[in-house]
């Protein structure tokens, strides 16, 4: 029961990226397209889900003092594993990501989860608050990678959805228009989620 | 070299045009002073972090630096990453030793620095560019101190803006995250009036 409610809670009602406002840093650069976007979101959830699964084995025998820099090296290492598979595997992708695969390091949501979850709880709840975590992060992501390939450019996933009669709206391809559109989802979220509303 | 100072400060601007450091530029952005002082910080890291990084770049990490047929580039993520984080500690250590009060200002900024992504994707962009923008130590310096003023100016423009619209009207579901997003990625859309300007 508590697995499942860990789960599900980062998905919608405790989002990452819209409620907790972390990871935003590297995340909306890669929503141009659809493709570099399912990318990205799930090499974030690689990374928080292995390197919580490892901070939470190694908690019990490290010394706080060092344990940040404990935390960079795990998830730097996890970030070149990463950065290696889509060089090898996914090229094309790996070059429009860019910088953007090694600032994952940075990504505040990896470390947010290792200090807040990962090394207080047991391996396995660790691993699957990491997964759930990435996955409310790719959800993001590829909700607005979703409106600007489609108003932006017409297609969806590389492919020509509509037709010649529409004239694509460049200006969604343009770096303002994600954090509009990011703006837009967290006012429609939180018109839902009242509780989370500002006074 | 001017041209590549105005160019990292208002055409390439970190947060405008590559969203680095949104998570403390949203979380920080409050009160100008707070955001002076941290944008202060980030500038100070950057320009000391940027050049170093560079040196390591062309020293040891380059193909053929360490040797013939030797290339360490993708030790990059984890070298750049343990720089930055060993520098911050080491300003920190620096700063509470010999200037108390600076200290308690700029303390609560300096552990934040560490995972600001403006900082690492300064030395990755930096990474990218050398050769073309980017050919001496010089270079590096003067696109440190442009990125990090780039990142200064926006979290000081928007922090005064933030401290105006406390007495709007702002749907509820809309303050806080949600305002902050839409108003970066308008003032986004005027900083992409510099876009073109050479010197």
């Amino acid at each position: 029961m508590k697995l499942s409610k860990n789960f599900t809670n980062p998905l919608a009602a405790n989002n990452p990226v819209i409620v907790q406002i972390l990871g935003i840093c590297s995340a909306l650069a890669v929503t141009v397209k659809l493709e570099p976007a399912l990318v990205m979101g799930l090499s974030v959830t690689f990374v928080t889900a292995f390197s919580n699964l490892v901070m939470s084995l190694l908690r019990n025998g490290l010394p706080s003092r060092i344990r940040i820099i404990v935390q960079l090296v795990v998830i730097a290492t996890l970030v070149i594993v990463v950065d290696q598979f889509l060089r090898a595997y996914m090229y094309d992708v790996s070059k429009q990501l860019s910088v953007y695969v090694g600032l994952i390091i940075t990504n505040c949501i990896v470390m947010g989860r290792v200090e807040a979850f990962a090394l207080g709880n047991k391996p396995w709840d660790s691993f699957v608050d990491g997964v759930a975590n990435g996955l409310g992060y790719a959800f993001i992501l590829v909700l607005v990678a979703f409106f600007r390939e489609f108003f932006g450019s017409g297609s969806l996933l590389g492919f020509k959805i509509l037709g010649d009669w529409y004239t694509p709206n460049a200006l969604m391809l343009f770096p303002p228009m994600a954090l509009i559109i990011i703006g837009c989802i967290i006012w429609v979220h939180r018109s839902i989620n009242k509780d989370l509303q500002e006074k | 070299m001017l041209n590549l100072f105005i160019n990292s400060v208002f055409i390439e601007n970190m947060v405008f045009a590559y969203f680095f450091g949104m998570c403390s530029y949203i979380a920080v952005s409050k009160s100008v002073k707070t955001a002076l002082g941290l944008g202060a910080a980030v500038t100070f890291v950057q320009v000391m972090t940027v050049p170093l990084n560079y040196l390591l770049n062309q020293y040891v990490l380059a193909p053929n630096a360490l040797g013939e047929g030797v290339d360490l580039g993708f030790l990059s993520f984890i070298i750049f990453i343990a720089v930055i984080a060993a520098f911050v500690q080491l300003v920190e250590m620096i700063v509470e030793k010999f200037s108390p009060s600076l200290y308690n200002q700029l303390g609560i900024f300096l552990p934040l620095i560490a995972v600001n992504c403006a900082i690492m994707g300064g030395s990755l962009f930096m990474q990218q560019m050398v050769g073309t923008e980017i050919n001496s130590v010089g270079d590096s310096i003067v696109y440190g101190l442009g990125s990090g003023i780039g990142w200064w100016l926006a979290i000081v423009m928007m922090a005064a803006i933030r401290e105006k619209i406390e007495y709007s009207h702002i749907p509820a579901a809309m303050k806080g995250p949600g305002i902050a997003f839409i108003i970066t990625g308008l003032m986004g859309i005027a900083f992409m009036i510099f876009s073109g300007i050479q010197l």
